[in-house]
């Protein structure tokens, strides 16, 4: 009796260690993000854009609107050149798909970006269509 | 934010490499085609870290009386290169060209013409604007930026040509130099992502014709300076005075 209460506890604290070691070894979940397609480095340091990505593509944009500076280093457009996810059929999943590389991380601190109810989220943005009734 | 000083030398470097290779090829140009004689249209590429510059302005002639009935391959050109599908309604559906059939009414006389967005020089759309989303480019291009646009519609009102419409449906198949998007206002953008380039709008390549002449209008070597000079072209509206980039001849 008492060795099986033994047993009993032994397994409890097991368990518990077990359970603890387990949340500290795997942490909190984080995204899982998507490897770029080719390449090695980004157009800038890895941290800096993590951080900055959103300024460069604000300023890229007015630039390239207003002024009609049309570099590409920073433009949405260069994302997509190595930040493509592909699906089942070997396309590149669209902003639809939360596989898609901007969503891995903004789905994550749920933030909603606007840019592709405007602008195409794959590269190359849709054939044309000539559907017109 | 402002760049990376490093980026500012890059950019500067290939500013100088970029004009020194258009130097090259604009000597070999003149080389190869003789004495006197140029390229004058708008083969040169703008380098792309330049901002356009307003010693340009770009701009249309378009001949009516080569305007053929019963054609509109302006029109679908412009609806392929930015895919502007319709929803069947075409009281709101995007338009950023249309024909227009003008009749004398004394003589019957029937004239057809292409009508987009005239590219003012004093547009009333911007004018209107309440955020600064309407404006007019350095080289006289006048685009919606959709980025401050909020879909006021002011700037559909204030335009005297109808040229602008408002995108009422979420939209899914965008181009990548075309974004578009529901509850903004859009128009001919006189495919500035072409113009940037060094290519000629998707209309004026598209017409069989060769009705639409596009050009900068401020080089008085350019083809269509130089037709403008020898041939009478007018503006639509002329009375309003905007000082439009598009002009017109047989009207």
């Amino acid at each position: 009796m008492k060795d099986k209460s033994k047993i009993q506890s032994a397994g409890l604290i097991a368990f518990i260690f077990a359970f603890f070691s387990f949340e500290v070894i795997a942490g909190v979940p984080v995204p899982d993000i998507p490897e770029a397609v080719k390449g090695e480095e980004c157009v800038e340091e890895t941290g800096f854009m993590r951080r900055n990505h959103m300024e460069l593509l604000s300023h890229q944009r007015d630039d390239t609107v207003r002024k009609g500076i049309r570099t590409s280093k920073h433009s949405l457009k260069n994302c997509f050149t190595c930040h493509i996810v592909k699906g089942m059929d070997n396309q590149p999943v669209t902003a639809k798909d939360p596989r898609h590389f901007c969503r891995e991380c903004h789905d994550y601190a749920a933030v909603r970006v606007d840019c592709f109810q405007c602008h195409t989220s794959i590269p190359g943005g849709a054939k044309t269509t000539g559907a017109r009734p | 934010m402002s760049r990376l000083p490093e980026n500012d030398n890059k950019n500067r470097i290939d500013h100088y490499r970029r004009k020194l290779l258009g130097a090259g090829a604009a000597l070999t140009g003149a080389a190869t085609l003789g004495p006197g004689v140029f390229f004058t249209s708008i083969a040169r590429a703008k380098p792309d870290a330049e901002p356009v510059s307003s010693e340009v302005r770009w701009g249309f002639l378009i001949d009516t009386n080569k305007c053929v009935d019963n054609c509109d391959k302006c029109v679908t050109a412009c609806n392929d290169e930015f895919n502007l599908t319709g929803f069947g309604r075409p009281e709101t559906d995007a338009q950023w060209i249309r024909t227009v059939t003008l009749r004398d009414k004394k003589t019957g006389h029937t004239t057809k013409l292409p009508l987009m967005c005239q590219h003012c020089a004093h547009p009333p759309c911007v004018d209107v604007c309440p955020t600064g989303a309407s404006f007019k480019r350095a080289d006289g291009i006048v685009l919606v930026d959709k980025h401050t646009c909020i879909g006021c519609r002011y700037c559909m009102i204030a335009c005297p040509y109808k040229a602008r419409s408002f995108v009422h449906e979420t939209i899914e198949n965008q181009k990548e130099y075309g974004p578009r998007g529901k509850g903004t206002v859009e128009s001919c953008t006189l495919c500035v992502h072409r113009v940037d380039k060094g290519e000629i709008p998707a209309c004026a390549e598209a017409c069989p014709e060769k009705a639409i002449l596009f050009g900068n209008m401020n080089d008085a070597n350019s083809d269509i300076a130089r037709r403008m000079a020898s041939t009478a072209s007018t503006e639509i509206r002329g009375d309003l005075r905007l000082d439009l980039g598009v002009r017109y001849q047989g009207i």
